[in-house]
Protein backbone atom coordinates (compact mmCIF):
# COMPACT_ATOMS: atom_id res chain seq x y z
CA UNK A 1 0.00 0.00 0.00
CA UNK A 2 3.12 2.08 0.18
CA UNK A 3 4.20 4.64 -2.92
CA UNK A 4 7.23 3.16 -4.42
CA UNK A 5 8.92 2.87 -7.84
CA UNK A 6 6.11 0.85 -8.86
CA UNK A 7 3.92 4.40 -9.41
CA UNK A 8 6.74 5.58 -11.84
CA UNK A 9 6.62 1.81 -13.95
CA UNK A 10 2.72 2.01 -13.77
CA UNK A 11 3.11 5.95 -15.05
CA UNK A 12 5.08 4.51 -18.13
CA UNK A 13 2.98 1.77 -18.75
CA UNK A 14 0.22 4.23 -18.83
CA UNK A 15 1.93 6.68 -21.08
CA UNK A 16 3.02 3.79 -23.48
CA UNK A 17 -0.34 2.29 -23.62
CA UNK A 18 -2.31 5.36 -24.24
CA UNK A 19 0.04 5.93 -26.83
CA UNK A 20 -0.13 1.99 -28.57
CA UNK A 21 -3.98 2.49 -28.25
CA UNK A 22 -4.14 5.20 -30.34
CA UNK A 23 -1.68 3.91 -32.64
CA UNK A 24 -3.59 0.64 -33.10
CA UNK A 25 -6.95 1.15 -32.14
CA UNK A 26 -8.04 4.17 -32.25
CA UNK A 27 -6.69 6.04 -34.89
CA UNK A 28 -7.61 3.10 -37.75
CA UNK A 29 -10.61 2.53 -35.94
CA UNK A 30 -12.22 6.02 -36.03
CA UNK A 31 -10.46 6.83 -39.29
CA UNK A 32 -12.42 4.09 -40.34
CA UNK A 33 -15.96 5.28 -38.87
CA UNK A 34 -15.20 8.62 -39.82
CA UNK A 35 -15.06 7.03 -43.55
CA UNK A 36 -18.31 5.66 -42.80
CA UNK A 37 -20.18 8.20 -41.63
CA UNK A 38 -19.20 9.91 -44.98
CA UNK A 39 -20.09 7.02 -47.32
CA UNK A 40 -23.40 6.94 -45.14
CA UNK A 41 -23.51 10.72 -46.02
CA UNK A 42 -23.09 10.34 -49.80
CA UNK A 43 -25.10 7.88 -50.19
CA UNK A 44 -28.37 9.70 -48.61
CA UNK A 45 -27.84 13.03 -50.54
CA UNK A 46 -27.40 10.55 -53.51
CA UNK A 47 -30.86 8.77 -53.21
CA UNK A 48 -32.40 12.62 -52.12
CA UNK A 49 -30.78 13.67 -55.40
CA UNK A 50 -32.28 10.10 -57.14
CA UNK A 51 -35.78 11.36 -56.06
CA UNK A 52 -35.63 14.45 -57.14
CA UNK A 53 -34.74 13.82 -60.08
CA UNK A 54 -37.37 10.82 -60.25
CA UNK A 55 -39.99 13.44 -59.58
CA UNK A 56 -38.93 16.01 -62.15
CA UNK A 57 -39.23 13.00 -64.64
CA UNK A 58 -42.34 12.10 -63.60
CA UNK A 59 -43.35 15.92 -64.26
CA UNK A 60 -41.92 15.51 -67.48
CA UNK A 61 -43.62 12.25 -68.75
CA UNK A 62 -46.46 13.81 -67.58
CA UNK A 63 -46.75 16.67 -69.73
CA UNK A 64 -45.22 14.44 -72.78
CA UNK A 65 -48.60 12.56 -72.01
CA UNK A 66 -50.90 15.29 -72.00
CA UNK A 67 -48.78 16.91 -75.41
CA UNK A 68 -49.31 13.93 -76.84
CA UNK A 69 -53.00 13.27 -76.03
CA UNK A 70 -53.57 16.77 -77.35
CA UNK A 71 -51.67 15.98 -80.28
CA UNK A 72 -53.46 12.70 -81.04
CA UNK A 73 -56.75 14.34 -80.65
CA UNK A 74 -56.28 16.89 -83.51
CA UNK A 75 -54.48 14.89 -85.82
CA UNK A 76 -57.68 12.70 -85.69
CA UNK A 77 -59.86 15.82 -85.99
CA UNK A 78 -58.07 16.58 -88.73
CA UNK A 79 -58.12 12.95 -90.12
CA UNK A 80 -62.06 13.59 -89.59
CA UNK A 81 -62.02 16.61 -90.91
CA UNK A 82 -60.39 15.41 -94.37
CA UNK A 83 -62.21 12.28 -94.39
CA UNK A 84 -65.63 13.80 -95.31
CA UNK A 85 -63.71 16.47 -97.31
CA UNK A 86 -63.05 13.34 -99.60
CA UNK A 87 -66.07 11.96 -99.02
CA UNK A 88 -67.52 15.13 -100.05
CA UNK A 89 -65.65 15.78 -103.24
CA UNK A 90 -66.21 11.80 -104.20
CA UNK A 91 -69.96 12.45 -104.14
CA UNK A 92 -69.13 15.74 -106.57
CA UNK A 93 -67.32 13.56 -108.98
CA UNK A 94 -69.08 11.29 -108.78
CA UNK A 95 -72.62 13.68 -109.83
CA UNK A 96 -70.29 15.56 -112.35
CA UNK A 97 -69.62 11.90 -113.99
CA UNK A 98 -73.04 10.91 -113.41
CA UNK A 99 -74.25 13.74 -115.68
CA UNK A 100 -71.60 13.40 -118.41
CA UNK A 101 -72.54 9.74 -119.16
CA UNK A 102 -76.49 10.97 -119.09
CA UNK A 103 -75.45 13.48 -121.19
CA UNK A 104 -74.21 11.29 -123.11
CA UNK A 105 -76.08 9.21 -123.57
CA UNK A 106 -79.15 11.80 -124.22
CA UNK A 107 -76.86 12.67 -127.68
CA UNK A 108 -76.24 9.27 -128.51
CA UNK A 109 -79.93 8.72 -128.01
CA UNK A 110 -80.23 11.69 -130.09
CA UNK A 111 -77.99 10.87 -132.94
CA UNK A 112 -79.85 7.37 -133.34
CA UNK A 113 -83.27 8.79 -133.59
CA UNK A 114 -81.66 11.02 -135.89
CA UNK A 115 -80.09 8.65 -137.88
CA UNK A 116 -83.48 6.30 -137.62
CA UNK A 117 -85.13 9.52 -138.92
CA UNK A 118 -83.14 10.12 -141.82
CA UNK A 119 -83.40 5.89 -142.71
CA UNK A 120 -87.05 6.30 -142.21
CA UNK A 121 -87.31 9.34 -144.29
CA UNK A 122 -85.42 7.54 -147.05
CA UNK A 123 -87.45 4.97 -147.32
CA UNK A 124 -90.53 6.50 -147.03
CA UNK A 125 -90.54 8.14 -150.30
CA UNK A 126 -90.15 5.09 -151.65
CA UNK A 127 -92.67 2.98 -149.24
CA UNK A 128 -95.55 5.98 -150.30
CA UNK A 129 -94.18 5.66 -153.68
CA UNK A 130 -94.80 1.68 -153.99
CA UNK A 131 -98.15 2.49 -152.04
CA UNK A 132 -99.61 4.81 -154.00
CA UNK A 133 -98.28 3.37 -157.09
CA UNK A 134 -100.51 0.38 -156.22
CA UNK A 135 -103.51 2.41 -155.58
CA UNK A 136 -103.51 4.71 -158.18
CA UNK A 137 -101.37 2.60 -160.71
CA UNK A 138 -102.04 4.20 -163.77
CA UNK A 139 -103.11 7.54 -162.68
CA UNK A 140 -100.03 9.03 -160.76
CA UNK A 141 -96.47 8.93 -162.67
CA UNK A 142 -93.98 8.72 -160.08
CA UNK A 143 -91.77 11.20 -162.81
CA UNK A 144 -94.73 13.92 -162.74
CA UNK A 145 -95.74 13.85 -158.97
CA UNK A 146 -91.69 13.26 -157.71
CA UNK A 147 -91.69 16.72 -156.22
CA UNK A 148 -95.27 15.98 -154.52
CA UNK A 149 -93.83 12.93 -152.73
CA UNK A 150 -90.17 14.82 -152.03
CA UNK A 151 -91.87 17.31 -149.84
CA UNK A 152 -94.36 15.03 -148.42
CA UNK A 153 -91.26 12.88 -147.82
CA UNK A 154 -89.16 16.12 -145.76
CA UNK A 155 -92.25 16.65 -143.61
CA UNK A 156 -91.79 13.32 -142.18
CA UNK B 1 -12.35 -20.13 -1.64
CA UNK B 2 -13.60 -21.86 1.20
CA UNK B 3 -10.84 -23.68 1.16
CA UNK B 4 -8.18 -21.73 1.04
CA UNK B 5 -10.12 -19.84 3.84
CA UNK B 6 -10.35 -22.76 6.04
CA UNK B 7 -6.68 -23.59 5.56
CA UNK B 8 -5.96 -20.29 6.87
CA UNK B 9 -8.58 -19.82 9.11
CA UNK B 10 -6.22 -21.06 11.77
CA UNK B 11 -3.88 -18.80 11.33
CA UNK B 12 -6.21 -16.35 12.03
CA UNK B 13 -8.42 -14.19 9.70
CA UNK B 14 -6.51 -11.35 10.04
CA UNK B 15 -3.63 -12.90 8.47
CA UNK B 16 -5.54 -14.44 5.75
CA UNK B 17 -6.30 -11.05 4.85
CA UNK B 18 -3.54 -9.17 5.05
CA UNK B 19 -1.70 -12.15 2.99
CA UNK B 20 -4.13 -11.36 0.35
CA UNK B 21 -3.24 -7.33 0.84
CA UNK B 22 0.41 -8.30 0.09
CA UNK B 23 1.86 -7.63 -3.56
CA UNK B 24 4.63 -9.85 -4.92
CA UNK B 25 7.12 -7.62 -4.01
CA UNK B 26 10.46 -7.47 -5.48
CA UNK B 27 13.31 -4.82 -4.26
CA UNK B 28 15.26 -3.52 -1.65
CA UNK B 29 12.44 -1.69 -0.22
CA UNK B 30 10.37 -4.46 0.12
CA UNK B 31 10.97 -5.24 4.11
CA UNK B 32 10.67 -1.90 5.54
CA UNK B 33 8.34 -0.64 3.65
CA UNK B 34 10.59 1.61 1.20
CA UNK B 35 10.40 3.38 -2.08
CA UNK B 36 12.91 0.73 -3.82
CA UNK B 37 10.16 -2.32 -4.22
CA UNK B 38 8.51 -3.38 -7.09
CA UNK B 39 5.03 -5.03 -6.89
CA UNK B 40 5.43 -7.20 -9.69
CA UNK B 41 1.95 -8.51 -9.67
CA UNK B 42 0.70 -5.34 -10.39
CA UNK B 43 2.89 -4.29 -13.37
CA UNK B 44 2.70 -7.63 -14.80
CA UNK B 45 -1.26 -7.83 -15.19
CA UNK B 46 -1.99 -4.83 -15.45
CA UNK B 47 0.73 -4.98 -18.59
CA UNK B 48 -0.80 -8.08 -19.86
CA UNK B 49 -4.11 -6.53 -19.63
CA UNK B 50 -2.99 -3.08 -21.90
CA UNK B 51 -1.27 -6.17 -24.04
CA UNK B 52 -4.45 -7.75 -24.20
CA UNK B 53 -6.56 -4.30 -25.62
CA UNK B 54 -3.50 -3.19 -27.91
CA UNK B 55 -3.80 -7.13 -29.55
CA UNK B 56 -7.53 -6.78 -29.84
CA UNK B 57 -7.30 -3.20 -31.15
CA UNK B 58 -5.11 -4.77 -33.76
CA UNK B 59 -7.33 -7.76 -34.38
CA UNK B 60 -10.23 -5.97 -35.17
CA UNK B 61 -8.49 -3.30 -37.44
CA UNK B 62 -6.32 -5.78 -39.24
CA UNK B 63 -9.77 -6.86 -41.13
CA UNK B 64 -12.03 -4.15 -40.32
CA UNK B 65 -15.28 -4.03 -42.26
CA UNK B 66 -16.39 -0.91 -43.63
CA UNK B 67 -19.84 -1.85 -44.70
CA UNK B 68 -20.59 -4.14 -42.36
CA UNK B 69 -19.23 -5.16 -39.44
CA UNK B 70 -19.45 -8.04 -37.96
CA UNK B 71 -20.39 -9.02 -34.02
CA UNK B 72 -17.14 -7.80 -32.12
CA UNK B 73 -15.82 -5.29 -33.99
CA UNK B 74 -19.74 -3.83 -33.33
CA UNK B 75 -19.43 -4.73 -29.68
CA UNK B 76 -15.10 -2.07 -30.21
CA UNK B 77 -17.21 0.35 -32.19
CA UNK B 78 -19.69 0.94 -29.55
CA UNK B 79 -17.27 1.49 -27.12
CA UNK B 80 -15.24 3.59 -29.30
CA UNK B 81 -18.90 5.74 -29.93
CA UNK B 82 -19.57 5.51 -26.42
CA UNK B 83 -15.80 7.24 -25.35
CA UNK B 84 -16.70 9.62 -28.39
CA UNK B 85 -19.85 11.08 -26.99
CA UNK B 86 -18.48 11.37 -23.20
CA UNK B 87 -15.85 13.34 -24.75
CA UNK B 88 -17.72 15.09 -26.95
CA UNK B 89 -20.12 16.04 -24.04
CA UNK B 90 -17.66 17.04 -22.08
CA UNK B 91 -14.83 18.53 -23.54
CA UNK B 92 -15.33 21.60 -25.48
CA UNK B 93 -11.95 22.37 -27.32
CA UNK B 94 -10.27 20.06 -30.03
CA UNK B 95 -7.67 18.17 -28.91
CA UNK B 96 -6.49 14.77 -30.73
CA UNK B 97 -4.97 13.06 -27.49
CA UNK B 98 -8.49 12.64 -25.64
CA UNK B 99 -10.14 10.54 -27.21
CA UNK B 100 -7.40 7.81 -26.79
CA UNK B 101 -6.82 8.67 -23.55
CA UNK B 102 -10.14 8.45 -22.10
CA UNK B 103 -10.87 5.31 -24.34
CA UNK B 104 -7.53 3.56 -22.99
CA UNK B 105 -8.48 5.07 -19.37
CA UNK B 106 -12.27 3.45 -19.87
CA UNK B 107 -11.02 0.52 -21.07
CA UNK B 108 -8.02 -0.01 -18.73
CA UNK B 109 -9.57 0.20 -15.73
CA UNK B 110 -12.37 -1.53 -16.61
CA UNK B 111 -10.10 -4.83 -17.24
CA UNK B 112 -8.01 -4.56 -14.18
CA UNK B 113 -11.03 -3.61 -12.05
CA UNK B 114 -12.33 -6.51 -13.84
CA UNK B 115 -9.89 -8.78 -12.15
CA UNK B 116 -11.62 -8.46 -8.64
CA UNK B 117 -14.63 -10.49 -10.09
CA UNK B 118 -12.52 -13.56 -10.31
CA UNK B 119 -12.80 -15.21 -7.34
CA UNK B 120 -10.28 -13.90 -4.87
CA UNK B 121 -8.10 -16.93 -4.30
CA UNK B 122 -8.46 -18.80 -7.34
CA UNK B 123 -5.14 -16.50 -8.93
CA UNK B 124 -3.21 -17.26 -6.16
CA UNK B 125 -3.90 -20.33 -5.40
CA UNK B 126 -2.79 -20.89 -9.04
CA UNK B 127 -0.10 -18.94 -8.24
CA UNK B 128 1.17 -20.76 -5.23
CA UNK B 129 1.29 -24.02 -7.49
CA UNK B 130 4.25 -21.95 -9.28
CA UNK B 131 5.82 -21.01 -6.46
CA UNK B 132 4.38 -17.87 -5.94
CA UNK B 133 3.08 -17.16 -2.50
CA UNK B 134 2.16 -13.44 -2.70
CA UNK B 135 -0.41 -12.62 -5.28
CA UNK B 136 -2.58 -8.97 -5.18
CA UNK B 137 -4.18 -9.56 -8.83
CA UNK B 138 -6.31 -6.28 -9.13
CA UNK B 139 -4.22 -3.58 -10.00
CA UNK B 140 -6.35 -1.12 -9.42
CA UNK B 141 -6.39 -2.14 -5.67
CA UNK B 142 -2.41 -0.84 -5.77
CA UNK B 143 -2.41 2.54 -4.95
CA UNK B 144 0.73 3.31 -7.04
CA UNK B 145 -1.09 1.92 -10.12
CA UNK B 146 -4.54 4.47 -9.92
CA UNK B 147 -2.17 7.65 -8.18
CA UNK B 148 0.19 6.66 -11.38
CA UNK B 149 -2.56 7.45 -13.67
CA UNK B 150 -4.03 10.14 -11.70
CA UNK B 151 -0.87 11.92 -11.68
CA UNK B 152 -0.12 11.43 -15.75
CA UNK B 153 -3.51 13.05 -16.11
CA UNK B 154 -2.46 15.88 -13.89
CA UNK B 155 0.65 16.54 -15.18
CA UNK B 156 -1.43 16.62 -18.52
CA UNK B 157 -3.16 19.62 -17.04
CA UNK B 158 -0.63 21.28 -15.77
CA UNK B 159 1.03 21.06 -19.48
CA UNK B 160 -2.38 21.89 -21.25
CA UNK B 161 -3.04 24.88 -19.10
CA UNK B 162 0.05 26.19 -19.32
CA UNK B 163 0.25 25.56 -23.23
CA UNK B 164 -3.73 26.95 -23.66
CA UNK B 165 -3.85 29.99 -21.03
CA UNK B 166 0.01 30.84 -20.81
CA UNK B 167 2.88 30.30 -17.93
CA UNK B 168 0.75 33.95 -16.79
CA UNK B 169 -2.44 33.04 -17.34
CA UNK B 170 -1.94 29.80 -15.30
CA UNK B 171 -0.01 31.70 -12.51
CA UNK B 172 -2.92 34.19 -12.45
CA UNK B 173 -5.01 31.73 -12.07
CA UNK B 174 -3.47 30.89 -8.71
CA UNK B 175 -3.41 34.68 -7.78
CA UNK B 176 -6.55 35.74 -8.27
CA UNK B 177 -9.15 32.84 -8.12
CA UNK B 178 -11.50 32.11 -6.45
CA UNK B 179 -11.67 35.62 -4.67
CA UNK B 180 -10.55 38.08 -6.62
CA UNK B 181 -7.32 40.08 -6.33
CA UNK B 182 -7.79 41.80 -2.69
CA UNK B 183 -7.00 37.96 -1.17
CA UNK B 184 -4.06 37.13 -2.85
CA UNK B 185 -2.54 34.58 -0.36
CA UNK B 186 -5.83 33.28 0.07
CA UNK B 187 -6.02 32.27 -3.21
CA UNK B 188 -3.07 30.79 -3.80
CA UNK B 189 -3.54 28.33 -0.81
CA UNK B 190 -7.24 27.77 -1.85
CA UNK B 191 -6.16 27.03 -5.91
CA UNK B 192 -3.30 25.24 -4.69
CA UNK B 193 -5.49 22.82 -2.66
CA UNK B 194 -8.53 22.41 -5.40
CA UNK B 195 -5.39 21.42 -8.02
CA UNK B 196 -3.75 19.00 -5.83
CA UNK B 197 -7.13 17.54 -4.55
CA UNK B 198 -7.59 16.67 -8.39
CA UNK B 199 -5.81 13.76 -8.77
CA UNK B 200 -5.27 12.97 -5.36
CA UNK B 201 -9.35 12.26 -5.31
CA UNK B 202 -9.14 10.89 -8.31
CA UNK B 203 -6.58 8.07 -7.55
CA UNK B 204 -8.01 7.56 -4.45
CA UNK B 205 -11.53 7.06 -5.48
CA UNK B 206 -10.33 4.11 -7.78
CA UNK B 207 -7.82 2.76 -4.80
CA UNK B 208 -10.79 3.17 -2.32
CA UNK B 209 -13.52 1.56 -3.88
CA UNK B 210 -11.92 -1.57 -5.35
CA UNK B 211 -9.71 -2.26 -2.08
CA UNK B 212 -12.58 -1.34 -0.36
CA UNK B 213 -14.73 -4.76 -3.00
CA UNK B 214 -11.83 -6.69 -2.62
CA UNK B 215 -11.91 -6.25 1.02
CA UNK B 216 -15.68 -7.43 1.01
CA UNK B 217 -14.95 -10.52 -1.20
CA UNK B 218 -12.28 -11.36 1.04
CA UNK B 219 -15.11 -11.37 4.18
CA UNK B 220 -17.37 -13.16 2.38
CA UNK B 221 -14.70 -15.91 1.51
CA UNK B 222 -14.00 -15.88 5.21
CA UNK B 223 -17.28 -16.98 6.04
CA UNK B 224 -17.48 -20.44 5.11
CA UNK B 225 -14.01 -20.65 6.55
CA UNK B 226 -14.92 -19.25 9.94
CA UNK B 227 -17.09 -21.88 10.78
CA UNK B 228 -14.47 -25.05 9.96
CA UNK B 229 -16.10 -27.89 9.89
CA UNK B 230 -18.94 -28.78 11.88
CA UNK B 231 -22.60 -28.61 11.54
CA UNK B 232 -22.37 -24.64 11.00
CA UNK B 233 -20.62 -25.23 7.59
CA UNK B 234 -24.32 -26.25 6.72
CA UNK B 235 -25.52 -22.44 7.52
CA UNK B 236 -22.42 -20.33 6.53
CA UNK B 237 -21.52 -22.29 2.93
CA UNK B 238 -25.04 -21.01 1.18
CA UNK B 239 -24.85 -18.02 2.76
CA UNK B 240 -21.72 -17.50 1.41
CA UNK B 241 -22.58 -18.65 -1.49
CA UNK B 242 -25.92 -16.38 -1.71
CA UNK B 243 -23.62 -13.23 -0.27
CA UNK B 244 -20.90 -13.99 -3.13
CA UNK B 245 -23.02 -13.82 -5.73
CA UNK B 246 -25.07 -10.69 -4.71
CA UNK B 247 -22.06 -8.81 -4.33
CA UNK B 248 -20.86 -9.75 -7.53
CA UNK B 249 -23.52 -8.48 -9.51
CA UNK B 250 -23.46 -5.66 -7.30
CA UNK B 251 -19.42 -5.03 -7.79
CA UNK B 252 -20.02 -5.46 -11.92
CA UNK B 253 -21.45 -2.37 -11.46
CA UNK B 254 -19.13 -1.02 -9.47
CA UNK B 255 -16.29 -1.88 -12.09
CA UNK B 256 -17.94 -0.18 -14.24
CA UNK B 257 -18.83 2.92 -12.58
CA UNK B 258 -15.60 3.51 -11.20
CA UNK B 259 -14.03 3.11 -14.59
CA UNK B 260 -16.38 5.32 -16.18
CA UNK B 261 -15.68 8.11 -13.17
CA UNK B 262 -12.14 8.24 -13.50
CA UNK B 263 -12.64 8.52 -17.28
CA UNK B 264 -15.24 11.68 -17.40
CA UNK B 265 -13.28 13.39 -14.42
CA UNK B 266 -10.29 13.00 -16.81
CA UNK B 267 -11.92 14.55 -19.99
CA UNK B 268 -13.62 17.30 -17.45
CA UNK B 269 -10.54 18.04 -15.65
CA UNK B 270 -8.37 18.41 -19.31
CA UNK B 271 -11.25 20.24 -20.76
CA UNK B 272 -11.20 22.56 -18.05
CA UNK B 273 -7.46 22.87 -18.60
CA UNK B 274 -8.44 24.36 -22.10
CA UNK B 275 -11.10 26.78 -21.21
CA UNK B 276 -9.10 29.98 -21.01
CA UNK B 277 -11.96 31.69 -19.01
CA UNK B 278 -11.98 30.13 -16.08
Amino acid sequence: MNITITLFAQMIAFIALVWLVNRYMWAPLSAMMEARQKRIADGLAAAEKGQHEQQLAEKRAKETLVEAKNQSSEIIAQAQKRASEMVEEAKGNARVEGERILNGAKAEIDREVNQAREALRAQVADVAMAAAGKVIKREINADAHSDLLNDLAKQI
Amino acid sequence: MSEAAANSSGGGTVEYIQHHLTNLCVGSGCETGGFMSWHIDTIVISALLGALIVFTGMRVTRNMATDVPGGFQNFVESILEFVQGSVKDSFPGENKLIAPLALTIFVWVWLMNFMDLIPVDLLPLIAGWFGIHYLKAVPTTDLNTTLAMALTVFILTIFYNIKVKGLGGYLKMFLFHPFGKFAVPANIVMTAIEEVAKPLSLGLRLFGNMFAGELVFMLIALLGGAAAIGAGLLIWFPLQVVLDVAWLIFHILVITLQAFIFMVLTIVYLGMAHTTDH
